[in-house]
């Protein structure tokens, strides 16, 4: 994975020391909290319900053990001793003191991470599949150019005061697997027809009040035009993205309101432009980062038996493990979601512990999904049953992947003061009322976001779910058939919401609507796009 | 109107103030012009060699469009005076400077020493602006950049 160098390490030490003195010119009293606000944002510090929330970069979701172990410290140094994953590939702490918050900076820099452009109106951290490096299907390993967009987006001087918040996702297989078309910016690298790489771009998805799916806006571009093609992206959404209307700010309403042919033209005329501006890193400095993510020394001739015999295992390896490409291994996934838990938390004991196992089983690497999961990429099928005894015995060996208690949750109410409704009792009371029907239901993606700002992905779930403000009570609209990845969808709602224990209610009827009509092998998803509405929305109001 | 509080060039200052895009256009002769955010910068290129001074205006410093036109007036060959006005913040400098600008009138007057230490805090750069400070990359392969 990507190692810092002096230049690297120079840019986040700075910024620590940029952010101790914002702090201490904030308590002194120089910055007043509106001057301060923006100034703590670009640096992931938000002010919460509760407390402050410090949400910390995982750079295209990859952590080393050493990162990871940090992150465990950090959470019992200067949290209550957990955290949590995010949607975004990234992990939050909840119960932050500003005057602390420098250190944790420092802390983290000591081991090659920060929290730079995690909030404001920034290009944020960059996500990414979560199997890269691993996977059967990807022509190569997309996050070296994540990385790259990582460096020429981090403090661009023309880009930091953006409209709206911009994110970026870099796949290189054709199953997505993160969600890459609901983004600002979805980079899939492709084969050209001579075999050689590019990057195909698509422009203006994303979630929020106005779901979109990215349309395609220039299939191909040359690897050496990477970044001058980003950056003629952004600088036509700086210049025209609307600023009237934060809720219409975002580049897929420009996008949608230019239509797709007056962007993409915009977009190549300011493109050809910057071509003689010579922006673009040279092709070693790509090399340069491959290097950094060429394959570990995976073993050859290991046995690609799995013993079967522990039942429990056999579960856990049919639903949270996926092929690898090297012979002899396999990508697992950690459930983040323990039965009647809440989504995406880990204890800092659990975040050691699944340190240490990284260096142990999967080549010292980590990766944070954006189901709130972690992954270990590279496990030899041989020891994959010592894994899984050590995950188990610490309350992570949950069998759950993309089940119904495979839960995606925002923090909601709990902690978030956006919020309409608490996501994670809702979470917690479903996986609960399911559990022991899930393996029965089979893949069900259910997803919730406590408000409009869809940080839960509701629109993209199988089952959506999302908290509405009713009269100033809680309540919980219902969303059938979204859907991410090659065959992108948006959930409808099924109609009038539901209170707290209703949601829960309905969500059980909808998957008995499923299991009554499902045909051979259909997925929930399968079942819905066949049937349609009327059989759920009768069972729910009829 | 807001005093120039900091300024990174040698030549005169302008007396003018500038006259809005519009006015512009129909004066000739004008050699100080105010960009608005709304306005678009590239209506001002066939015009650069008579211009001394572009003032661009940050009505609040959220909105980012100036960033932009100044990069633009540098990438098209302006040498004048690029002059930030209105709500110029601290944080603000340094970005500013690297697309370009080199004057500062920011409605409330800035601690100078805060802004010092805003300007000096990065040693490097990832990506070349119109400041040309080299990007670290260009450093790391100063070898095969071929000059
Ligand atoms: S979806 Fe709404 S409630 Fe949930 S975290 Fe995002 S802003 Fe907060």
């Amino acid at each position: 994975m990507y190692k810092y160098d002096t230049y690297d390490q120079a840019m986040v030490d700075a910024r620590v020391e940029e952010f101790r003195d914002q702090v201490r010119r904030r308590i002194d009293g120089h910055l007043s909290e509106d001057q301060f606000k923006p100034l703590r944002l670009m640096n992931g510090l938000y002010l919460q319900l509760h407390a402050y929330m410090l949400r910390v970069a995982v750079p295209y979701g990859t952590l080393s053990g050493a990162q990871m172990h940090a992150l465990g410290d950090i959470a019992d140094k200067y949290d209550r001793g957990y955290g949590h994953f995010t949607t975004r590939q990234n992990i939050q702490y909840n119960w932050i003191k500003l005057d602390e918050a420098p250190n944790i900076l420092a802390d983290l820099a000591k081991v090659e991470m920060h929290a730079i452009q995690t909030s404001g109106n920034c290009i944020r951290n960059t996500s990414s599949d979560q199997y890269a490096g691993a996977a059967a299907d990807e022509v190569t390993d997309p996050r070296p150019y994540a990385e790259l967009i990582r460096q020429w987006s981090t403090f661009h001087p023309e880009f930091c005061y953006l409209p709206r918040k911009f994110k970026i996702a870099v796949i290189a297989s054709e199953t997505d697997r993160a969600a890459m078309r609901l983004h600002d910016i979805g980079v899939q690298i492709v084969r050209g027809e001579g075999g050689e790489l590019g990057a195909a771009f698509y422009v203006g998805g994303g979630m929020g009040r106005t779901p979109m799916i990215g349309p395609l806006i220039k299939a191909f571009v040359p690897l050496d035009q990477f970044i001058t093609y980003a950056e003629a992206c952004l600088r036509v959404y700086n210049r025209h993205g609307r600023r009237d209307n934060k809720y219409k700010a975002r580049i897929k309403i420009l996008v949608h309101e230019l239509g797709k042919e007056e962007y993409t033209r915009q977009v190549e005329a300011e493109f050809a432009h910057l071509l003689s501006q010579n922006i673009e890193p040279p092709t070693a400095e790509l090399e340069r980062i491959k290097a950094q993510f060429a394959d570990p020394a995976f073993e050859t001739g290991l046995s690609e038996e799995l013993d079967r015999s522990d039942p429990d295992f056999a579960l856990w390896v049919d639903n949270n493990c996926v092929t690898h490409k090297a012979s002899g291994y396999i990508a697992v996934t950690i459930s983040l979601k323990p039965i009647g838990g809440i989504p995406g938390d880990a204890s800092a004991d659990q975040m050691r512990l699944m340190a240490a196992l990284a260096a142990q089983y999967s080549f010292d690497e980590l990766r944070v999904t954006h189901a709130q999961n972690i992954v270990l990429a590279h496990v030899r099928k041989d020891q994959l049953y010592a894994l899984w005894q050590a995950l188990d015995e610490a309350g992570l060996g949950t069998a759950n992947l993309d089940l119904v208690g495979d839960i995606i949750a925002c923090p909601g109410l709990d902690y978030c003061s956006l919020a309409n409704a608490r996501s994670i009792p809702v979470a917690q009371k479903i996986g609960q009322r399911l559990a022991a029907k899930e393996q029965q239901i089979g893949e069900l993606k259910l997803k919730i976001s406590g408000c409009i700002n869809a940080c839960g992905h509701h629109h993209a779930g199988h089952i959506g779910i999302l908290g509405v403000d009713r009269k100033g009570t809680e309540n919980y609209q219902l969303l059938l058939g979204g859907c991410e990845g090659a065959d992108t969808s948006l959930g409808q709602i099924t109609g009038p919401g539901f209170d707290e224990d209703g949601i829960v209610d309905a969500v059980e009827k909808a998957t008995e609507v499923y299991l009554s009509t499902r045909e051979g092998n259909e997925r929930f998803l399968d079942t819905y796009r066949r049937i349609g509405m009327a059989p759920f929305k009768e069972a729910l109001y009829g | 109107m807001a005093e120039v509080q900091f300024r990174f060039r040698d030549d005169e200052m302008v007396g003018d103030p500038g006259v809005t895009v519009g006015a512009f256009g129909e004066q000739s002769n004008a050699a100080a012009v105010r960009l608005e955010p709304g306005d678009e910068a590239r209506d001002l290129l066939p015009h650069l060699s008579r211009l001394r001074l572009i003032e661009i205006n940050f009505p609040v410093y959220g909105d980012g469009r100036g960033y932009t036109a100044a990069r633009v007036l540098r990438e098209a060959g302006y040498t004048g005076e690029l002059r930030a006005v209105g709500d110029v913040l601290v944080d603000q400098l340094a970005f500013m400077r690297r697309c370009g600008f080199d004057a500062f009138a920011p409605e409330v007057p800035l601690d100078p020493a805060d802004a010092q230490a805003a300007l000096d805090r990065y040693p490097e750069v990832y990506q070349p602006a119109a400041d040309g400070r080299v990007a670290i990359w260009a450093k790391r392969h100063a070898d095969v950049q071929g000059g």
